[in-house]
């Protein structure tokens, strides 16, 4: 099967004065084209890092080490240039936070065009009038109006729709969107996902969803891979997880989010006990054995590798 | 804008007023008088000369006397120089004081902030650290010591070689006679620029916005130019209003030990000579400057950041 991105046995980590922060161990996501994959986990648990490393956008104190393939190229080891060759035409990411995302003394019109002057080489009046377009077609209303708009003169939704439009702007293979809409409120989160569907349709985009919230993935994603302390612990097709969960870590956050398709029922409603581990100092064994339900002796001293769909060794009974 | 400006030097008027009242009347509370260091003069001397002066009225009606003819542009005689008007001393004082202090400004800028951003762009670096330390030996080296020392080295020891620098005085008044005095005036201002614009770069540099215009594949320079270097002038420019008005009023130090003939010596010795009519000038040109340049450094702010709007309202 073909792959558009290709994230192989990717391992991030942090120089801290208090020691080394392993943010991400071992991952390897594979991203056909066009297809919507969900990224889950709690707060802390490397979804950001995973992609951040892959789009050379780490903290200068962090490194990254295993392989990260767009077409012929590893982006881990591309020089600066042919990087940015990649970035932002070919794979284009947004950030959680709209409201700092953007820079506050450039006006809409110039952050968008800017994109096309350095990838499509157009002049500045071509770059505006196809960054209008753009606008247009991600629902921005009074399009012309906001080119000549400094951010701070939009609301949230409407700069996520201008984040958005800048990714799309080259016409991407690769969407990485990372909480695209954690920062917004419910009304306006529901449109920008109802985009972010459309923006696959249209123009077949694939999309990497990044997200804390289970119900944001079963609307958009085909696959969802579930991350836990820096490691993906289960990944699968959408439906088949949130039937029958095969981690217990999966099973847990599928029982602290209301209203999903397959509903678990508002009775069992709970959390998951515990605290995420601290990554510098992981526990023996299998990351998530403090919290788990199922845990025994093995669990404790050797840490389970992802077989299959899930890193677990209760996954059969799971 | 222009509204707002207008506003401004509007605001700025009973603020210069508070400024200069003060200074009258703290000049006065100072214990002694102008003519207490000359030798004993007779008291019907001292009587006329203080008539002579305007000082044998009552203090506020010195001060309403005072107010009245400054308004007008006239700060009076100098009680020191005698044969001079304070106005006439601070015109010609005033043009070497503000041309060194210029060019000790713009070399300041010039070397200042790209050495921060090297730093900044170079963090944790042999050039950062080198950089830094530099600057903290200029920041920590007063200019009385900076000064003798450059002397040494351009005019003694390089004496009779092409790097020879003439040690101060305007005499022929060549450019080559600033060279000292400015380099010397520059450097403490050198060391605060570069360090405020590594900090300020290093911060703007973490913003979420620069991450964005990375994705965005822009090469790095304008990631830094483009998106990185307006925010991070917003401190720098905080630093270069206030600086810019101390830079402009002349420096005591420095024109002593250079013997250059501006103003920077009258603020402490018209101070030490209780010369009224001389403090009060001075005094009341370096408010003035301050006061516009904060009006200046209000303004900048608003171009590099459009979310500071003063229309409104
Ligand atoms: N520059 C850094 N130095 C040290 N640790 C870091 C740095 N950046 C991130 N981390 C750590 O790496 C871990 C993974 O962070 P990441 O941003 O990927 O989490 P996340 O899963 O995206 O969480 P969230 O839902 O909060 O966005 C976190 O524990 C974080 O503290
Ligand atoms: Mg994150």
């Amino acid at each position: 099967m073909s792959t558009v991105f290709d994230i192989r046995d990717l391992n991030v980590r942090f120089s801290t004065p208090d020691g080394e922060v392993a943010a991400v161990s071992e991952v390897s996501l594979a991203l056909k084209p066009g297809e919507c994959l969900g990224l889950v986990g709690e707060s802390g648990s490397g979804k950001s890092q995973t992609f951040m490393a892959a789009m050379g956008l780490l903290a200068r104190n962090g490194t990254a080490s295993g392989a990260v393939h767009y077409g012929g190229t590893n982006l881990l080891t591309a020089n600066e240039t042919d990087l940015n060759k990649i970035r932002g035409d070919r794979v284009a990411m947004i950030f959680q936070d709209p409201m700092t995302s953007l820079t506050p003394h450039m006006k809409v019109g110039k952050q968008l065009g800017e994109v096309l002057i350095h990838h499509r080489k157009m002049s500045a009046r071509e770059a505006r009038a196809a960054a209008l377009d753009m606008l247009k077609r991600v629902h921005v209303p009074e399009a012309e109006r906001r080119l000549d708009m400094y951010p701070h003169e939009l609301s949230g939704g409407l700069r996520q729709r201008v984040m958005i439009a800048m990714a799309l702007l080259c016409g991407p293979e690769v969407l990485i969107a990372d909480e695209p809409t954690t920062a917004l409120d419910v009304t306006v989160q529901a449109q920008i996902l109802d985009l972010l569907r459309e923006v696959r349709v249209q123009h077949g985009t694939a999309i990497v969803l990044i997200t804390h919230d289970l119900g944001v993935i079963a609307g958009l994603a085909d696959r969802v891979a579930v991350m836990y302390a820096g490691r993906i612990v289960e990944v699968g097709d959408v439906r088949q997880i949130f039937r029958s969960p095969r981690h217990p870590y999966t099973a847990g956050l599928l029982s602290c989010t209301p209203s999903l398709e397959n509903r678990v029922t508002a009775t069992a409603l709970t959390t998951i006990p515990g605290q995420p581990p601290n990554l510098q100092r992981l526990p023996a064994g299998c990351a998530f054995h403090p919290r788990c339900v199922k845990v025994d002796d093995r669990c404790r001293a050797e840490r389970p590798a992802l077989v299959g769909d899930t890193a677990c060794f209760k996954a059969e009974a799971a | 804008m222009l509204s707002y400006i207008v506003r401004r030097l509007l605001i700025a008027i009973p603020t210069f007023f508070v400024i200069v009242t003060a200074c009258f009347f703290l000049m006065r509370a100072a214990p002694g008088g102008p003519f207490d260091a000359e030798a004993p003069v007779p008291p019907e001397i001292l009587a006329n000369l203080r008539a002579a002066y305007n000082l044998d009225k009552p203090l506020v009606q010195q001060y309403a006397d005072y107010m009245v003819r400054m308004v007008q542009g006239d700060f009076g005689p100098s009680f020191k120089y005698k044969d001079f008007t304070v106005t006439e001393l601070i015109a010609q004082g005033a043009p070497i004081s503000a041309q060194n202090g210029l060019a000790a400004l713009i070399l300041a800028i010039m070397i200042g902030v790209p050495v921060g951003i090297m730093a900044a762009l170079n963090q944790n670096s042999r050039r950062d650290y080198t950089a830094m330390g530099f600057a903290m030996t200029g920041i920590a080296v007063p200019n009385f010591v900076m000064a003798p020392t450059l002397i040494l080295i351009f005019a003694i020891w390089l004496k009779d070689t092409p790097f020879q620098l003439p040690a101060g005085s305007l005499g022929d008044g060549g450019v080559k006679h600033r060279i000292l005095p400015v380099f010397t005036l520059s450097l403490v201002y050198i060391a605060y620029l570069a360090r405020i614009t590594r900090a300020s770069m290093i911060e703007a540099l973490r913003q979420n916005f620069v991450r964005t215009a990375r994705a965005k594949g822009l090469p790095y320079r304008s990631v830094v130019v483009r998106h990185a270097l307006k925010n991070a002038m917003i401190p720098v420019v905080t630093f270069l209003g206030p600086a810019t008005a101390f830079l402009l009023t002349g420096s005591m130090v420095v024109e002593t030990i250079y013997a250059l003939p501006g103003i920077g010596r009258y603020f402490v010795q018209g101070a030490l000579n209780r010369d009224y009519t001389l403090v009060m000038g001075v005094t009341a040109l370096s408010a003035a400057l301050i006061l516009i340049m904060n009006l200046v450094v209000d303004v900048a702010y608003a171009y590099l950041d459009p979310r500071v709007r003063y229309d409104q309202r």
